[in-house]
């Protein structure tokens, strides 16, 4: 068993890719370096992250598939799915190795699975954009907090940056306790200050909210209750459609 | 605003019979640093208690009305609050929420007051604000108020990103019945209209970029289904004739929910006819993106779906002949025929065969739904009995879920025969 570990950056990956082909040597298991391990998995290798050599290998990459498909395994190591890096590496070993495209080759395990996790990243990005609820601060920046299963936060500043062109705004990864902020101009990360948002709710606190914001609450939550038929009502399909880990930030959903 | 928040419980509440909530087919950008742009794909922002979506605010300008349609919640007899917002209410609201990203758009409808033309030209002016004062892109759907003129459907299209009139009723007869005051000209022709102002709007952008557009995301329709006894093979027959000729982007079925319980003309049904809604859409996606021609699905001799099992699984029981198919050889339209094979694993095999034969684990790898699929193809070393060994007759029986089976048995037990028509 030969253990590899990197900084779990994307390109620490890719420098770990380059590192192989110059050593002639693939390991079977790969790590993050800060991660504690007990003795039997000690690291073999670490990997120091070179940008010129993840350069590299991206642009060789590029060179043998799409860019679909390139961008496709970016969004499938966003996912941290176990064992992900190994699926990457077998399937730039596959592309490097093959004289034609491999990316069509759904036949194959790993050009599956890595489409799949591609699509549970591309899905949980679409959640942002679907159910993060802005709120108005007295300053009249829109603020939001947000719970993503993945750290998928990054793919969609472009989204809201064009949408929201003329309000400032913030979207709040509370899990990892990061967000953007985009101040008219660009957005840049961003780091809150404690005590401003209530952390069960993700709203913000009575002193710094907009005086208008609770009506407009009101009148969303009013919304959503009379849209509902009741004829019609089905809790299974909601709770499919709206699975229960996105509520807590959710204005129609909160009590 | 106080006054608002009532205002849109009523409002609200009378619009939300209108199915469609599609805020797809428009790429409309964010010029100059405005508010908001639409997202080809179309996003929902949140899901109602009976599971759909919720992507537009879907209101009423008013629910005042001079009609009275049998079906209606807001027909004139009934008896219910009325009320109705000014421009300025709807175009801060929609702005509002926009802003809270709680929704992707407009979606607005009315009851008609004074005359048809004075309600369109209502909707026609919260959309005109909206894009010409507030510098709104996001999405607007307007609905066209049946028997109004083209001149102001047209500075409505010139707004909105779709608009819709809705047939409600599947033959012209029963909705003279049900609503007297409808005809179908008045449905149709502000539907040809739109559809002229498409057609004519693609040649202008084909010679200047900056023409204006006109209803990029096209036009829809609803029909209500189960108030009248007309078939599916009509409804369907109907909907087919609109995606070929009036190039209709969507057409919504609507389970009768009765509204109006006390109204002799309608039929009164213990629940919603859902399962047969169901049925409809799935048969609607068959015409749409699985090649599959109306009188395939509905037909003189089998005028209406079954309702125990789903429109294509029928088709294929009914057709034997053409299995079992060759995953490995057969073009990518027999595949789709192909009962637990979707439009995506369709794609997926198709690309995929090119390297190298497909096998059976491979296929529910790639999301072939193979308890149902097994039947109906051959591929490699997959032994299972196809459809031609088990007898079409029998295959229904495989397909029904457990519950309905045990209640078909008791049934028939009942009954103790059942005569062979």
């Amino acid at each position: 068993m030969i253990t590899w570990s990197y900084d779990k950056t994307f390109e620490g990956l890719l420098t770990l890719v380059f590192d192989c082909y110059q050593k002639k040597v693939f390991p079977n298991r790969i790590v993050g370096t800060d991660n504690p391990q007990p003795s039997l998995f000690q690291s073999d290798y670490e990997v120091f992250t070179d940008e010129q050599m993840a350069k590299r290998v991206w642009d060789g990459l590029h060179r043998k598939v799409s860019a679909t498909a390139c961008q496709m395994l970016y969004y499938a190591f966003l996912s941290e799915a176990k064992d992900v890096e190994m699926m990457i590496l077998s399937y730039m070993r596959k592309a490097f190795a093959s004289e034609s495209s491999i990316e069509l080759n759904f036949g194959d395990k790993d050009v599956l699975e890595l489409l799949k996790l591609d699509k549970k990243v591309g899905r949980e990005a679409e959640r942002i954009r679907m159910f993060v609820r802005f709120q108005k601060a007295k300053d009249d920046t829109y603020y939001a907090s947000f719970d993503p299963r993945y750290n998928v936060l990054p793919l969609v500043v472009k989204h809201f940056e064009n949408r929201f062109a003329d309000q400032q705004w913030i979207i709040y990864d509370t899990r990892r306790n990061y967000g953007f902020y985009y101040d008219l101009q660009v957005s840049s990360e961003f780091k809150l200050v404690d005590g401003l948002v209530d952390s069960a709710t993700g709203l913000l606190h009575g002193s710094i909210m907009d005086s208008e914001e609770q009506l407009f609450q009101d009148m969303w939550k009013s919304y959503f209750k009379s849209m509902c038929i009741k004829e019609r009502i089905n809790p299974r399909l909601h709770v499919q459609l709206l699975p229960k880990r996105f509520w807590k930030y959710l204005i129609e959903k909160q009590a | 605003m106080g006054d608002v928040l009532k205002k849109l419980e009523i409002l609200a509440g009378a619009a939300k019979y209108d199915v469609s909530c599609s805020s797809s087919g428009s790429n409309r950008g964010n010029s100059g640093k405005g508010l908001g742009n639409a997202s080809p794909w179309g996003i929902c922002h949140s899901f109602t208690e009976d599971g759909r979506c919720v992507s537009l605010l879907k209101i009423m300008f008013t629910n005042h009305c001079m009609y009275d349609c049998a079906y209606c919640l807001n027909r004139r007899s009934n008896d219910v609050p009325r009320t109705a917002f000014t421009v300025k209410e709807i175009v801060d609201l929609t702005i509002a929420f926009y802003r809270r990203n709680y929704i992707e758009g407009l979606f607005l409808s009315s009851g008609i007051v004074k005359s048809p033309d004075h309600t369109m030209s209502l909707l026609t002016r919260v959309a005109k604000e909206l894009r010409t004062i507030h510098r709104y892109n996001g999405y607007i759907h307007l609905k066209s108020i049946p028997g109004a003129s083209p001149e102001l459907i047209r500075e409505a299209g010139l707004y909105a990103d779709r608009l819709s009139v809705n047939i409600e009723i599947p033959s012209e007869s029963n909705l003279k019945m049900l609503a007297p005051e409808k005809d179908y000209p008045s449905i149709l022709t502000p539907m040809n209209s739109i559809h002229q102002g498409i057609l004519v709007n693609k040649e202008d952008s084909r010679k200047f970029r900056s023409a204006p557009k006109f209803a990029p995301a096209g036009q829809s329709t609803q029909m209500i289904v189960g108030a009248t006894p007309d078939s599916d093979q009509q409804i369907l027959t109907l909907s087919s004739g609109l995606y070929n000729h009036q190039n209709l982007k969507r057409v919504y079925y609507s389970g009768y929910i009765p509204i109006n319980k006390d109204d002799s003309r309608l039929p009164v049904l213990a629940t919603p006819p859902l399962v047969r809604e169901h049925r409809l859409y799935q048969s609607d996606w068959l015409m749409r993106f699985y090649f599959f021609r109306v009188d395939e699905i509905v037909n003189d001799k089998h005028p209406n779906l079954d309702l125990e099992i789903d429109p294509k699984l029928s088709y294929a029981i009914r057709n034997p002949w053409m299995f079992p198919v060759d995953i490995n050889k057969a073009p990518f339209e027999l595949i789709l025929r192909v009962p637990g094979i979707g439009v995506k694993s369709a794609k997926l095999i198709v690309m995929s065969r090119r390297y190298g034969r497909i096998s059976s684990y491979q296929l529910q790898k790639m999301g072939v739904v193979m308890k149902r699929a097994k039947y109906f193809i051959s591929c490699n070393e997959l032994a299972s009995p196809t459809i031609n060994e088990i007898k079409p007759e029998s295959m229904k029986q495989l397909f029904m879920p457990k519950a309905q089976l045990r209640k078909k048995d008791k049934l028939a037990g009942q009954l103790s025969f059942t005569f062979p028509d």
